[in-house]
């Protein structure tokens, strides 16, 4: 039997631009940082309207400056990014069984979107009544 | 159609001190030649030094499974007439250590696979001489799919998080204990997650997907995993609630 030790081949830094599904994968994981950030912009916004009117004034001059509109169009595109995926892997995660029939991921996938847009729609109400 | 087609193949001696790289080889492009029916060309009628695992050609074994075009594919099943002009590169699996020019060594694979006890687990004494377990069709649907895993490895080549971190149980040895749940005969289940529920477990896995794609069997790995994380999830939530109570 050989005594040679087997060759360990070193992983590239750059190992996630060698395949879409790789770079997809990496920029799915980097959309949680601004899924986070819209956490905190939502609580500061939040905040400021507790505080009364000139501070959410102040707010709303610092959420309508450059920086943060472009900030934010980013963050909503990565945002976009992680429900699309994350609603196309719910079938594969989820079995769902109903009258001894499993239900087609097709299904479960459109019902999201249902729910998504319900609850989209819900909250347009809410804010333009 | 051309006659030929480059491979470039990749060489290491375990002797040599040079890091492995490739050697072209022409072959004979044949539209019934798979990447395999090359490589066993080359071996033939070439260079007799290169060495590489096959054994059945269809599929079955999962012996030969490398990285054909930087995808990982049973080279048995990957036809040379897809990859024309060329030139094709044969490179071993990736994220396994080489052995000698296309043979990956596999050792880590298998320990790890006994660690999810991939075998029916019965609390009953039943011997082969009280009869055999009965199972309905529907009950072998349950788990069939995930049963038709031939270890070829593809899985933990094409897993970005396997080659990141080498503790990572990955995606076949998860698979395989989810076709053992869901057995209607085992009730191994607890055992199971005991192994799985922790880090190097199915919380490793980040869903890349790539695992499922590249199963030469569709076994749907990714789809074991997600469903192992709902199972380990609700037994953490269960054992919050009621800390108590009979796990």
């Amino acid at each position: 039997m050989s005594t040679y030790a087997p060759y360990r081949r070193p992983l590239s830094t750059w190992w996630w631009l060698r395949k879409r599904s790789y770079f997809l994968f990496v920029m799915r994981e980097l959309s949680s940082i601004f899924v986070a950030w819209f956490v905190v912009f939502l609580l500061v916004m939040i905040t400021a309207v507790g505080r009364g009117r000139s501070s959410y004034e102040t707010f709303l001059d610092f959420a309508s400056s450059p920086a943060v509109v472009v900030i934010n169009v980013v963050a909503a595109a990565f945002l976009v990014l992680h429900v699309v995926t994350w609603f196309a892997l719910t079938p594969q995660a989820m079995v769902i069984q109903v009258g001894g029939r499993r239900v087609p991921g097709a299904a479960i996938l459109a019902s999201q979107y249902v729910g998504l847009a319900v609850v989209s729609a819900f909250v347009v109400w809410l804010v333009t009544r | 159609m051309d006659d030929n087609i480059t491979m470039r193949v990749t060489r290491w001696r375990p002797d040599k001190s040079s890091p492995p790289g490739p050697a072209e080889y022409e072959v004979p492009l044949r539209k019934e030649w798979t990447v395999l029916d090359g490589l066993n060309h080359i071996k033939d009628q070439l260079d007799q030094t290169l060495a590489f695992r096959w054994s059945c050609r269809m599929g079955i074994c999962g012996s030969c499974g490398m990285n054909v075009n930087g995808e990982p594919r049973l080279s048995c099943g990957a036809f040379l007439s897809d990859y024309a002009p060329g030139p094709v590169d044969v490179e071993p699996l990736a994220n396994f250590p080489i052995v000698r020019d296309l043979v990956i060594d596999m050792s880590d694979f298998m320990e790890k696979l006994p660690q999810v006890k991939p075998w029916i687990i019965r609390d009953d004494d039943v011997t082969a001489v009280d009869g055999e377990y009965l199972q309905t069709p529907e009950e072998l649907d349950a788990y069939k799919q995930f049963s038709m895993c031939i270890n070829c490895m593809l899985c933990y080549a094409a897993c970005p998080v396997y080659g990141l971190d080498p503790d990572f149980i990955g995606p076949a040895a998860i698979a395989l204990a989810e076709r053992y749940d869901l057995d209607s005969r085992d009730g191994g289940a607890r055992e199971r997650l005991d192994v799985l529920i922790e880090h190097e477990g199915v919380w490793g896995c980040t869903f890349v997907g790539e695992c499922t794609r590249v199963c030469p069997k569709h076994v749907d790995p990714a789809a074991a995993i997600q469903r192992y994380k709902v199972k380990a999830a609700t037994q953490s939530v269960k054992a919050f609630l009621l800390p108590r109570g009979r796990r």
